[in-house]
């Protein structure tokens, strides 16, 4: 195998793989340095490694027109991620930034989009994320692979790890009802449910990360599962055409997402692919769980660890990995934190999909529900260009909005639809 | 011997004492601080524990049983 030099530095002659800009992990805290293996903390300090990139020979490879002639997927943006070899591509990313003039109404925007992460391939923006995890387990040698999850992440893994032929082990807790772990059981990886309280199952998976050689996605391999996240910013930029929003409101569990959409553009500004970056990132929870919002409201970057007691069960994380960085990231770019009660999570999510037909989960709720309380105090304003990110499909908690079920009886006459429909329906609108 | 990266949080009435001396005397684990905050209204410190996996786990019962918050230094695992 040959590998160029000079200005394609690190490139495969044969154009079918190549060698990654990254160069090393690197302590976000301490600056220590590490090679680019299945680790994730800081010996020293114990803080998350972050993947350190050669900036400098990446902006001599990338431009606009290079990335937007790619395909269309989150792989157009190879040369900014973490991988050498063949991806392991399932469909994953360039979903759609949609223009939502019904919702900026009741809201009170004149521009606002939806990043749709919906339509993602196992319906979330986790694909993002593991698809790059996976792609680099299977380059770092790893036969399996493992992550413990109560629904997005798990279904993500255990469909990538199909694709890519790895076994894959998938930890969830004991109470979770077995028709919520379907989407990932169809494809075919090994369900373990594990008894006990969720402190008990983080506990022994820890533990497992360091007993089986796995490549753990959210352990072991969480340096590159972040990275992949980058692309939902680098997508909002480009759909844009290549410009950073004024506003983007995001929720938060593990802080994760929110920290890579924040480097993502921060990136491109430093390719000079798009101007210096003057986004205010926006971060939503809800309020059963909001660690990182409490600590935003108390105005220190600790976040203290909370039980979670939400409805939206995928950004429930009581202890946050990425909490303070998340928490850095709202105070660099001049945004806030906030968070939204269990019934403003079911009517965002009611609210998304009756002015703009996208069924979103319980964290679609949460930003939504955040979003207009943004608006209404004025942290948003009018004018400011929005984006809305919009991370999982509705289908999973459908549960949650179950009293939208109310259809009207009748017999199967046009004498019965024209008394008990029509009738209701005039009703309807002289109620409105 | 196991080792274990954890995190406590302390109540404000508990950070005047010698909770990890005490952790590492009466059950034979070796504490190791790598970063701490502790002022005298708050505290946490991350430390290593290292020991048999039965005195780990019974000196992390007997920390918790003081209503000291006893996470994981990486942060929860189960996600959604």
């Amino acid at each position: 195998m040959v590998w160029q030099v000079g200005p394609d530095l690190g490139r495969r002659t044969d154009g079918v793989q190549y060698m990654s800009y990254a160069t090393s992990l690197r302590c976000r805290k301490c600056g220590g340095e590490y090679p680019l293996q299945a680790v994730n903390l800081c010996d020293f300090c114990f803080s998350p490694l972050d993947v350190a990139y050669d900036y400098k020979a990446m902006s001599k490879r990338v431009s606009r027109q290079a990335l937007s002639s790619g395909p269309a997927s989150m792989w157009r943006y190879q040369d900014l991620l973490p991988v050498d070899g063949p991806v392991v591509d399932i469909g994953t990313g360039f979903t759609p930034l949609t223009k939502c003039d019904g919702l900026a109404r009741e809201l009170g925007l004149e521009q606002l989009y939806i990043k749709n992460d919906c339509l993602n391939p196992t319906y979330s923006f986790k694909d993002r994320a593991v698809a790059v995890a996976i792609t680099k387990a299977r380059e770092l040698g790893f036969h399996t692979v493992a992550c413990a999850s109560t629904g997005n992440l798990a279904a993500s893994v255990a469909a990538h790890a199909a694709k890519a032929g790895l076994q894959a082990y998938v930890f969830i807790p004991a109470d979770i009802e077995t028709g919520k772990v379907v989407g990932t059981a169809v494809y075919g990886p090994t369900v373990v449910a594990v008894q006990g309280s969720y402190d008990k199952v983080n506990v022994l998976c820890h533990r497992l990360a360091e007993t089986y050689e796995w490549g753990f996605i959210n352990i072991s391999l969480r340096s590159y599962y972040a990275e992949g996240s980058k692309t939902l910013g680098y997508e909002i930029a480009e759909q844009l055409n290549w410009r950073s929003p004024d506003c983007i409101v995001a929720p938060s569990a593990s802080g994760l997402l929110f920290t890579r959409i924040w480097k993502g553009l921060n990136e491109l500004s430093m390719l000079g692919l798009i101007d210096p970056v003057n986004t205010h990132m926006n971060l939503i929870q809800a309020s059963g769980s909001s660690p990182i919002v409490n600590a935003f409201k108390a105005g220190t970057l600790h976040v203290h660890p909370v039980e979670p007691h939400t409805i939206a069960k995928s950004i429930a994380v009581g202890n946050p990995a990425d909490g303070y960085y998340a928490l850095r990231a709202v105070r660099e770019s001049g945004g806030t934190a906030a968070a939204v009660s269990d019934e403003e999570i079911v009517a965002g999510m009611k609210l998304l999909a009756r002015t703009e037909g996208i069924f979103a989960e319980t964290a679609g709720g949460v930003v939504i529900a955040g979003l207009k309380n943004m608006v209404r105090s004025g942290e948003i304003k009018r004018d400011d260009l929005t984006v809305a990110c919009i991370t999982a499909a509705g289908l999973k908690t459908q549960e949650v909005v179950s009293d939208v079920i109310q259809p009207i009886v009748i017999q199967p006459t046009l004498e019965s639809f024209q008394e008990r429909v029509e009738m209701s329906c005039v009703a309807a609108a002289e109620v409105r | 011997m196991s080792k274990r990266r954890v995190m406590f949080t302390f109540p404000p009435e508990r950070i005047e004492e010698p909770v990890i001396y005490l952790l590492g005397h009466q059950f034979g684990v070796v504490t190791n601080i790598r970063r701490a905050d502790v002022t005298e209204n708050k505290g946490w410190v991350v430390l290593e524990l290292e020991g048999t996996d039965e005195n780990i786990d019974r000196g992390i019962a007997w920390v918790s049983a003081k209503g000291i918050r006893v996470d994981s230094a990486s942060g929860d695992v189960v996600e959604g």
